[in-house]
């Protein structure tokens, strides 16, 4: 998914419900696109999260102005690499949208702080943060982005920014896109030979053969036990 | 959603009743025997609120000890940053975090200021990213001489770089049963099942104090030769060295504790009341005392003894 259809996709499922801005709605073909279910998305869930995630789903909070802010902003805090795709790309907004609604607490921090960011920039540049030009982005992020560095820094916006990074980094890393940009690797079924031998070593250490010969032997992982009419095992 | 145990004229139970959670509504079994095991404070309120002419203090409750000697395990941690773990190779290490390092002074505490003794778990490591991944992705930048916040490509390298190098210590240990740490009914709440809820008194001795304080200081010794760097304030005596609330290493025991006198005890080394011989309890409430680790193993164990007692009762229609 490229950007522009990321940021449309975003876009229409905040207006799928009909609930905000009815003036600035969409083409109609695409305002009737629903957001699957979460019982279809995700496995895992109680009756009751199922209930309560659909519920969060269907309502709306932030306004496509705001929404467009937190694109912004979230592909400025993680834009595309060679390798790996932007946080917009990674469906961040849409997280940072449903946290929104799940820890409330959340709410006026974000929706405060966007137009504080859009006070700044009309301020400096007489126009909305998400218009500004890459070099006026950098201008005003620098003062709000290194929280120690300039003790006459307006601490809403350092406090502002702190959040939205920290939520643009946890849904994009809890992202397929951003766990494989990690390269975290977790449990692989039925395999776990211990730390691999190149990791081993780079710190000058290895496995005792002695211990080795008496774990799992490998060559039988995918046997299954059997056991006699005693209940002896005979495998 | 069990309410109580019913009894007979004799005071032997006869079943329990229970609420049906669908329907709301209360319905009673029949049984020649019954058997506890609803965790050490549950089974407690059972035994508590099933109250009668011939149990006013609560099933099989006259000595008083229902509720008494109460339990958990003590807890304490510490995280670390470790620079030697910075830019590390990704490898499966799921289940890796959480050993339990059996701690040496467990079987000499002689020179120790707190009896009985704790173990240490060590986690950390390559986890998968879960809700607060990132939080503060960049701040251990302050350790090295580097720069703390930022956004982009800069952002990123930080969350890479310093994936999997915190480590986290946790002391979990022995907490002294005393007769003074107790649950009870309380008297003026019900849950939404109407049951009367339980509340609790308890207080951590300078049994436990002690002991966190001597984890903490371990914690930073070991810490302190792996190179590592504490991250947040070493917690001091006016925050209990760290104690956990009771109640958050969910190894509650002790309720319903075993012996062989009836005055000082509940059950039986069976884990067979005293007062109701057709009643046994097989969670954590027996324990009188437990060890550093998790209760679960133990409470099978005794849960198979009291098992093949039943049985061998039954034959003899003792029960």
């Amino acid at each position: 998914m490229d950007r522009r259809d990321s940021m449309k996709s975003l876009l229409v499922g905040s207006l799928a419900g009909g609930l905000v801005l009815k003036g600035c709605a969409p083409a109609t073909t695409e305002s009737d696109q629903q957001a699957p279910p979460i019982a279809e998305k995700y496995y895992g869930r109680t009756t009751d999260e199922i209930v309560r995630d659909n519920k969060l789903l269907e309502e709306h909070f932030f306004t496509i102005h705001e929404l467009e802010t937190i694109a912004t902003l979230c592909d400025l805090i993680l834009p595309a690499t060679n390798s790996a795709g932007s946080a917009v790309e990674a469906g961040v907004p849409e997280f940072i949208e449903f946290m929104a609604k799940d820890m409330p607490d959340h709410q006026l921090p974000l929706r405060g702080g966007i137009m504080w960011l859009d006070s700044q920039s009309n301020k400096k540049f007489k126009r909305l943060f998400k218009l500004c030009s890459p070099e006026q982005h950098k201008e005003l992020l620098d003062e709000i982005a290194y929280p120690k560095i300039d003790a006459k820094t307006p601490q809403p916006g350092v406090q502002f920014f702190t959040l939205i990074r920290d939520l643009t980094l946890t849904g994009y890393y809890t992202s397929k896109m951003g766990i494989e940009d990690l390269a975290f690797k977790g449990n692989q079924p039925n395999v776990w030979d211990g730390v691999p031998e190149n990791v081993l070593k780079d710190h000058n250490v290895s496995y005792d053969p002695d211990w080795l010969a008496k774990c799992l032997d490998t060559s039988k992982r995918n046997d299954t036990a059997k056991w006699d009419d005693d209940g002896n095992l005979i495998t | 959603m069990v309410k109580e145990v019913t009894t007979n004229s004799e005071g032997l139970a006869t079943g329990i009743s229970y609420i049906n959670k669908v329907d709301r509504k209360e319905y009673a079994l029949k049984a020649k025997t019954v058997v506890l095991a609803a965790s050490a404070c549950s089974s407690a309120r059972i035994l508590l609120n099933s109250k009668s002419s011939q149990h006013p203090n609560g099933l099989g409750n006259g000595s008083d000890m229902i509720g008494r000697y109460l339990h958990d395990s003590t807890g304490s941690s510490r995280t670390f940053f470790i620079p030697d773990l910075m830019n590390r190779k990704t490898y499966n290490e799921d289940g890796v975090g959480g050993m339990h390092i059996y701690s040496p002074w467990w079987l000499d505490n002689k020179k120790l200021d707190f009896p009985r003794g704790y173990h240490i778990e060590v986690w950390g490591g390559l986890n998968m990213p879960s809700y607060g991944f990132g939080f503060g992705a960049s701040d251990l930048n302050k350790y090295i001489g580097g720069t703390v916040g930022g956004y982009g490509d800069k952002l990123r390298e930080d969350v890479k770089k310093f994936y999997g190098s915190v480590m986290g210590v946790s002391g979990r240990g022995e907490c002294i049963a005393r007769k003074d740490n107790y649950c009870e009914i309380d008297p003026t709440t019900v849950d939404e099942w109407g049951i009367p809820v339980l509340r609790f008194n308890y207080t951590w001795s300078d049994h436990e104090r002690k002991q966190a304080r001597h984890m903490h200081n371990t914690f930073e010794e070991i810490m302190y030769n792996v190179g590592g760097v504490a991250l947040g304030e070493k917690p001091g005596a006016e925050k209990d060295y760290g104690l956990l609330n009771p109640g958050r290493i969910i190894h509650e025991v002790g309720t319903t504790r075993m012996g062989n006198d009836p005055r000082t005890s509940v059950v039986n080394q069976y884990q067979q009341m005293h007062e109701v011989k057709n009643v046994f309890v097989v969670d954590g409430g027996p324990f009188v005392s437990q060890a550093d680790k998790n209760p679960t193993w133990t409470i099978l164990a005794l849960s198979w003894r009291t098992s093949e007692h039943i049985i061998n009762q039954v034959k003899q229609q003792n029960i």
